[in-house]
């Protein structure tokens, strides 16, 4: 767990050079480094602060508002239960019970293999397949007990690997465009 | 019956693959753009104006008006909404993932009208699929050159940028969002100022959009404004998307055209919602998100326009979502859920919201779980008042308000409404000391 | 703050028409107007927030009464506000019940008990009981935030002050909130504490008890407390505060919203200093030096001694063979009366309160002068002192907030960055001991030169246009960038911005706590109270006095220097350490051997009073009352509190006492008659009547002198200038200082605030309005003001010091030094405050990246570092805002001081690194 590599470094000064005020991004720098560590490190934080010259602790501060950003280690996959109201109708609190004896672990925690955290989410605006889950916010759709036993089953297998992505990584497509022209811009602080 | 007209926002969706450039190109895709590119911002603005285009996040708003709200002062700010995380709405979901230049198309344009050079697509976090689309949308967008520098020869050259939400609701609301946007915990701003069109994202006047409302731009631009108004009603004019959520056969979003069609159209049209499920009795639906007031099945003919369902219902249709409930469903629990859901959205800052949702919340809990005192009904009618004073039933519209941002007043309705309308359920919950529903 | 000078708007409230100011929130006009509307996290000091909604009151709009926050509604004309309405009392009711939903209640055993507005809100506007009955949040108690401040989640109510404080304030974020909704809470980011100059101030505007500060904790509760107001002396800035004791124990003290001065805020040492008087070492009984042993005497012994010693010197040597060092911990009244022993009685002008890390009197007194207000408020601020983070820091907040709030361009001539350098728009960082040089440069036409003492062409450039954008408004915060060069160049630079810069105006940064004062009363070689120069003054004051030296004296370091040679034999150190604190520790101590007869008026012993023949107690803060000057030149009040511990005496009737047997009689019953006769004579006090300074309308003080307005009125019955009638009519003449004890003061309705807002008195408004009078010069068969006979004297001008020396050459291994204070020190404040002893940070040298290169340094790397005077091992960081060839140390730490390094007798002093 470490401070951002040389190449995620210059990926944040590519994303600062986007904004007209570098702390904007903050938070596509913060889905950054959990998507090198899986979770937010103190060291990462520390280093995006530096990197936007904020202190750690606004950047802590504004972390931890964030439902997806995690300070505490989580596993390889996040596995994201809706039990909102459109799900809860359709048995959501019933499949995440389920979740949670397949898994053996209670809402908010992690697998002791470290490939599952499980929890209880709010709507994942994918009402229309309810009850629906996420794993590393990869939708999936009208969920059954078998269902749920079925997709844990592949992606202990790496059969999913190409469509759930470890987590932390929110998108694969990367910004190219637009870039070096608009680098190293006088940037005011804040 | 459900009118028949042509859709409009969701007119791709069905397409194979529409989210990619060709796709879009083949379908016409940034013609409007290029026309609007020929015309002066003035009559950009002017046609969507008189296409009198309600915003489709929430408080609809009329677009054209806040675009000539802004500010006179350079630069300007345009930022689109694509935070949709209301509970039960799930259409600003799909236009992201299915059809990303349309919206991207509309954001050209709008940013064109309103003088923007900088524009952000703000997208919910957890919409991972959605945002790899939207920023390879944006991509592919640059490669063709309709962003950028002088776009089709115009002289007009803007930038856009995708930018990610981190999970949390309350960066939906505008200024929480532009917060947000600007590297804070997303705490909605004090007002006044009481638009973003005066103070906006980093002080600059700036135009807040939804996705969807975005995306009825380059239709309007292509068939004039006049003839968006030529559809619905002179008060509800144009096409919407609905997410009919909950205990319905065919849940899913639906384009439909405003004022002329009604709720139990949109429930029980086979095409659309599709009627219950398992012919089971309505029993009540949610006309318009977490957020508003519940309605029984005798407003299932209010038509949909929005001025109506206000004025007339005392509620709103807000986001855009229906929820169903049946004669299955518990009413204390499906409203101590939604309660839940505010508590855990509360951004914290208001202490009515803030400390007034837990309290409801723990207090619903137990009743649901049959814990409940008979004072806890009163209690939690006073308690709603001190998050909304004046909150009744039958309910107005709109709730008092007098926290920072319209959240504090959402808690209150499921409890209203449901206590409202379900004041025996609860009874029985707190007499017997468990759910009769099992 | 409302501009007052504009137009008005009128509402009412609850009815009563109020007159309010654009801009103004409906909350504060209300207050003005005696309408107290409940609050959490509104502070008038700080951006609204508007999150607790306890100000929730009824505002008529368009479609009638709504409840809207007055924290943030502006006044608009015409608005009605209803404070008393039902659904006002509902709301507040409902908040206070939900306020309290998560609140632990556990007010016995909580500090702010009895003080806590949560409390005290609760029963005038609350709910009779809670309809709770559910489990409430829980957070593990009070965790530390540093070792200064506490942290009591549970008992947080998120109203956002501290944090806001941190960081729009304070400028340091080291605090946040944490979480969302009802669970946020205030923290640090992970093992990094709240190590803020200003954290204690966090824990005075927070409205319940959940930050309390270590030195207070479970020490006193609010209802055992008395309180006096007063002004704090840690630094120069002069800070309102109250002092607040518990059984004759100073337990806390708390800031005071002054206006012109420090908006309510402390900085920590100054809070937490308070300690030290506590102190169970100080000094208590007169020490007389045995048999080579320190050994308790009477006040009749020890008092005899020393005027026996000075008078075998003076008999000896002449008058010349004394030497006074020290005064600017003392009260303007003792200082004058020690002047009145050195420079009358004893004859000598080698006085020096500055001990060589100063700058000359006549720089200090004799420039135009600027106030607080006016520097932030200046077209643009040039700022050639010291880290004013370091040495003033209120003064650092006004500054770094008229930057960041009002845009005010500053400019820094500093030999290295300090805590204003971020809000800088242009850095001039010269090389040690060319201070004169770039200011040369800088006020000069043409193109500058490529590189001027260090400083490039380009920020020359930037610093020129941000000057002349000023258009005549500049003023220059002058005080002594490095204690580690002599300060000539400074001096001299400050001569060419006088000369050079149109309209410029001063505002002196030296640090001590009274200095100023010190100063203004004549503790200084070749001034005489007042701001006169000795020749000047020569007449005006030997009438007044009798007799006065002949000759100018020497400064701290020509005492040190004839001691150290032999050709100065006794020495009075007025609560003054030269071993520790005069810029060069090796001279000083040799000073201090040769001296034949020392004798020292402290609080404590120090590694120099220890080696005096006769040691004598002294009464410190809060245990005397007096008046004290600011940096501004602004006299303000000093409250006691408590008594001196044993027999300590305050200074003045030290002085008093051991005049009378060394032969002379200053003539003083008490302070009272001292600060009449300071009045009486002193040209730059004249007019600055006790019943003036004990009005209501001088809460903020008295800036020196009165303005030429002012001054043209005379005080009734006197002849002499002063306040107008109708001031001196709201005041009962209670007699210098000891004055009516103020309302206690409550946290949230932040003390003082009123006095402020009702326009305390400020240098250039004193008189409301003036029906009578007539300049003194004119009036005829009045009572003459001062000595008859003698023309008052005109006030000191700064002509510009003697040209400077010329520096040695830089040889190219060699670094120049450069050293300042750090906040946190070995000097007795700190030291003797166990909350703050553990607080100085480790000695660090810092130098240019580039110049640790070429010595294959980096940061963390040990290094020995030479002078000609000594060397001494240290750990080196590297720092960009250190220029190459220059290497800064902090002065003042424990073991590798520049103390140690710094040659006095040189222009500069330059340091050798050798790794090791
Ligand atoms: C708590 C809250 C959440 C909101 N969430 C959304 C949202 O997810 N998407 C959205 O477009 N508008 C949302 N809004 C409404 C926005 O504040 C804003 O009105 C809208 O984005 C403006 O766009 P429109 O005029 O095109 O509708 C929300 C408002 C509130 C108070
Ligand atoms: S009403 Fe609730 S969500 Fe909105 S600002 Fe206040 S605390 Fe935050
Ligand atoms: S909301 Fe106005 S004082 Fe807190």
């Amino acid at each position: 767990m470490a401070r951002l590599t040389p190449e995620n470094v210059q990926r944040a000064r590519d994303t600062i050079s986007l904004y007209p005020v570098a702390r904007s991004a903050l938070i596509p720098l913060l889905h950054m480094a959990q998507e090198q560590d899986g979770w937010l490190s103190e060291e990462a934080m520390v280093h995006v602060a530096e990197l936007l010259e904020l202190t750690p602790a606004e950047v802590y501060g504004t972390a931890s508002f964030y439902d997806m950003l995690f300070t505490e280690p989580v596993g390889r996959y996040l596995v994201s239960i809706c039990t909102n109201i459109a799900c809860l109708l359709e048995g959501a609190y019933e499949l995440l019970e389920h979740a949670g004896s397949t898994l053996g672990v209670r809402p908010g925690s992690t697998t002791p293999d470290e490939l599952f955290t499980l929890e209880e989410v709010e709507c994942i605006a994918d009402c229309g397949r309810a009850p629906c889950l996420a794993v590393n916010w990869r939708f999936f759709g009208d969920v059954t007990p078998d269902g749920f036993d079925r997709l844990v089953a592949r992606l202990r297998a790496g059969e999913l690997s190409d469509e759930v992505p470890p987590h932390g990584t929110l998108s694969r497509v990367r910004r190219t465009v637009g870039l070096p022209a608009r680098a190293e811009g006088g940037r005011e602080r804040r | 019956m459900t009118t028949e007209v042509a859709p409009i926002v969701t007119r791709r969706l069905a397409a194979q693959e529409p989210w990619t450039l060709q796709s879009y190109l083949s379908d016409g895709g940034y013609g409007a753009l290029r026309k609007a590119l020929t015309m002066p911002r003035q009559e950009v603005m002017a046609e969507v104006d008189r296409a009198n285009l309600l915003g489709r996040g929430g408080a609809g708003f009329p677009a054209g008006r806040k675009w000539s709200m802004l500010r006179k002062a350079e630069p300007v700010y345009l930022v689109v909404n694509g935070d949709e995380s209301e509970p039960a709405t799930f259409k600003d979901h799909l236009l992201i993932e299915r059809d990303p230049h349309q919206i991207v198309e509309g954001t050209l344009i709008t940013a064109y009208a309103i003088g923007a050079a900088q524009a952000f697509i703000y997208v919910r976090g957890e919409f991972a699929l959605g945002l790899e689309r939207m920023i390879q949308a944006v991509e592919d967008a640059y490669g063709h050159g309709v962003i950028g520098a002088n776009i089709f020869g115009s002289g007009f050259s803007v930038d856009l940028v995708v930018h990610p939400g981190a999970g949390a609701y309350i960066c939906g609301d505008e200024t929480a969002l532009l917060e947000s946007l600007e590297g804070k915990r997303g705490f909605p701003r004090i007002k006044p100022p009481y638009y973003p069109a005066a103070i906006g994202l980093y002080g600059a006047p700036t135009v807040v959009n939804n996705v969807e409302t975005m995306s009825n731009i380059p239709w309007i631009v292509l068939n004039g404004g006049d003839a968006f108004a030529a559809l619905g009603t002179e008060t509800a004019t144009g096409t919407r998307m609905f997410a009919v959520a909950g205990r319905v056969n065919r849940p899913g979003a639906y384009e439909v055209e405003l004022g002329k069609n009604t709720f139990r159209d949109l429930v029980y049209d086979p095409k659309l919602g599709g009627g219950v499920r398992d012919g089971r009795e309505l029993k009540a639906f949610v006309p318009g998100g977490a957020s508003s007031f519940w309605f029984g099945p005798e407003r299932l003919d209010f038509s949909l326009d929005e001025s109506k369902v206000k004025g007339e219902g005392g509620s709103m249709m807000g986001s855009g979502s229906v929820i169903v409930l049946d004669d299955t469903t518990c009413a204390v629990r499906a409203a101590w859920r939604l309660v839940r859901f505010f508590h855990k959205e509360s951004c914290g800052q208001c202490t009515p919201c803030r400390e007034g949702s837990g309290w409801l919340e723990k207090i619903m809990r137990r009743i649901e779980s049959g814990h409940g005192r008979p004072q806890d009904l009163e209690l939690l009618m006073d308690v709603c008042d001190n998050i909304s004073p004046g909150v009744s039933w039958p309910s107005r519209w709109p709730p008092n308000m007098t926290t920072i941002c319209p959240l504090g007043p959402s808690i209150p309705p499921p409890v209203v409404s449901s206590l409202g309308m379900f004041r025996d359920e609860y009874l029985v919950h707190v007499k017997e000391g468990g759910c009769p529903f099992g | 703050m409302a501009d007052l000078a504009t137009s008005t708007v009128a509402i009412t409230v609850d009815g009563k028409q109020v007159v309010a100011y654009p801009g103004e929130m409906v909350i504060a006009a209300a207050e003005r107007a005696g309408v107290y509307i409940p609050r959490f996290c509104y502070h008038p000091r700080m951006r609204p927030v508007g999150m607790c909604r306890m100000c929730l009151v009824d505002i008529k709009g368009p479609r009638g009464f709504s409840l809207q926050p007055a924290c943030f509604i502006p006044v608009a004309e015409g608005q009605e506000v209803c404070t008393t309405s039902a659904a006002v009392r509902k709301a507040q009711d409902g908040v206070l019940e939900l306020l309290l939903v998560n609140h632990p209640l556990d007010c016995p055993v909580c500090d702010k008990g009895g003080e806590c507005p949560l409390q005290d809100q609760t029963l005038t506007y609350g709910p009779g009981e809670s309809r709770f009955v559910e489990e409430k949040r829980h957070w593990e108690k009070p965790i530390a935030l540093s070792s200064l401040v506490y942290l009591d989640r549970e008992r947080c109510i998120q109203c956002d002050r501290c944090t806001r404080f941190a960081d729009e304030v304070a400028g340091d974020p080291l605090i946040d909130f944490v979480g969302r909704g009802d669970h946020i809470e205030v923290n640090t980011f992970p093992d990094l504490p709240f190590s803020s100059y200003f954290s204690g101030n966090t824990v005075q505007i927070c409205p319940v008890g959940a930050l309390t500060a270590t030195p207070y904790r479970f020490r006193a509760r609010p209802w055992d407390l008395e309180q006096v107001e007063s002004t704090c002396t840690t630094c120069a800035v002069g800070c309102r505060m109250a002092v607040q004791s518990s059984t004759n124990q100073l337990t806390r003290y708390l800031g005071i919203d002054s206006d012109p001065v420090n908006h309510g805020w402390l900085c920590d040492k100054g809070r937490f200093a308070f300690e030290a008087v506590n102190g169970v070492e100080r000094l208590s009984r007169p020490l007389v030096r045995r048999d080579g042993e320190l050994v308790p005497a009477s006040w009749g012994q020890a008092l005899d001694a020393a005027a026996k010693g000075l008078r075998d010197v003076r008999a000896l040597h002449g008058p010349d063979g004394i030497a006074v060092l020290g005064g600017a911990r003392l009260a303007n009244e003792d200082a004058y009366a020690w002047a009145k022993l050195a420079k009358s009685v004893l004859g000598t002008d080698s006085v020096d309160a500055q001990l060589g890390d100063g700058l000359p009197a006549e720089a200090v007194l004799g420039l135009p002068r600027a106030t607080i207000d006016q520097a932030c408020s200046a077209g643009a601020v040039l700022l050639m002192g010291p880290d004013l983070k370091e040495e003033l820091p209120v003064l650092y907040l006004r500054l770094r907030a008229a930057v960041v709030d009002s845009g005010i361009p500053l400019v820094e001539l500093v030999p290295a960055s300090g805590g204003l350098s971020g809000y800088a728009a242009a850095s001039l960082n010269y090389r040690p001991g060319e201070a004169a040089a770039v200011a040369r440069a800088l006020v000069g036409a043409g193109d500058p030169a490529d590189e001027v003492a260090g400083v490039g062409a380009q920020a020359l450039r930037q610093a020129r246009r941000v000057l002349a954008d000023a258009a005549g408004d500049v003023v220059v915060i002058l005080g002594r960038p490095s204690v580690a060069d002599s300060g000539e160049s400074v001096a001299e630079a400050a001569a060419v911005l006088a000369e050079g810069v149109p309209g410029v105006r001063f505002l002196a940064a030296l640090r001590r706590g009274n200095v100023h004062g010190a100063l203004d009363m004549g503790l200084a070689p070749g001034v005489l109270p007042g701001r006169v120069g000795l020749d000047e003054g020569r007449e005006w004051w030997s009438q007044a006095w009798g007799v006065i030296p002949e000759e100018r004296g020497l400064d701290a370091a020509g005492v040190l220097t004839a001691a150290a040679e032999g050709r100065l034999h006794a020495l009075v150190l007025l609560g003054a350490d030269p071993a520790s604190d005069f810029p060069d520790a090796e001279l000083a101590r040799h000073g201090l051997a040769g001296a034949g007869f020392v004798v020292a008026v402290d609080t404590y012993l120090n590694e120099s009073s220890r080696q005096a023949d006769v040691v004598l107690p002294a009464a410190g803060y809060a245990e005397r009352p007096g008046t004290t000057t600011n940096l501004e030149g602004r006299v303000t009040r000093m409250g006691q509190k408590v008594v001196p511990p044993g027999v300590a005496w305050p200074d003045w009737m030290i002085a008093s006492e051991l005049a009378l047997r060394v032969g002379g009689d200053l003539g003083f019953e008490g302070i009272e008659a001292i600060w009449d006769e300071i009045e009486r004579y002193a040209p730059s006090h004249a007019g600055i009547t006790r019943r003036l300074l004990t009005s209501p309308l001088a809460r903020d003080g008295v800036v020196a002198p009165l303005s030429e307005e002012t001054a043209t009125h005379t005080v009734p019955g006197t002849g002499r200038p002063g306040g107008g009638p109708e001031l001196l009519e709201l005041a009962p003449d209670t007699g210098g200082a000891t004055q009516p004890v103020p309302a206690p003061i409550d946290p949230m309705s932040d003390p003082g605030i009123d006095a402020a807002e009702s326009q305390g008195i400020s240098a250039t408004e004193v008189v409301p309005e003036v029906t009578s009078g007539v300049a003194p010069e004119q009036e005829e068969g009045e009572q003459e003001p001062g000595p008859s006979g003698a023309e008052r004297p005109p006030p000191l001008r700064f002509q510009g010091a003697g040209s400077p020396r010329g520096l040695p050459k830089l040889d190219g291994y060699a670094l120049r030094l450069v050293s300042g204070h750090t906040l946190y020190d070995q000097g007795v404040g700190v030291q003797r405050s166990p909350s703050l002893a553990g607080l100085p940070p480790a000695p660090r040298l810092r130098a240019n990246p580039y110049d640790l290169d070429r010595l294959g340094l980096t940061t963390g790397d040990s290094v020995r570092v030479r002078s000609g005077h000594a060397s001494f091992v240290i750990e080196v960081v590297a720092h960009s805002g250190v220029p190459r060839g220059s290497a800064a140390l902090p002065f003042n730490l424990e073991g590798q001081s520049a103390g140690e390094l710094i040659d006095a007798s040189g222009p500069v002093t330059d340091v050798r690194l050798e790794t090791v």
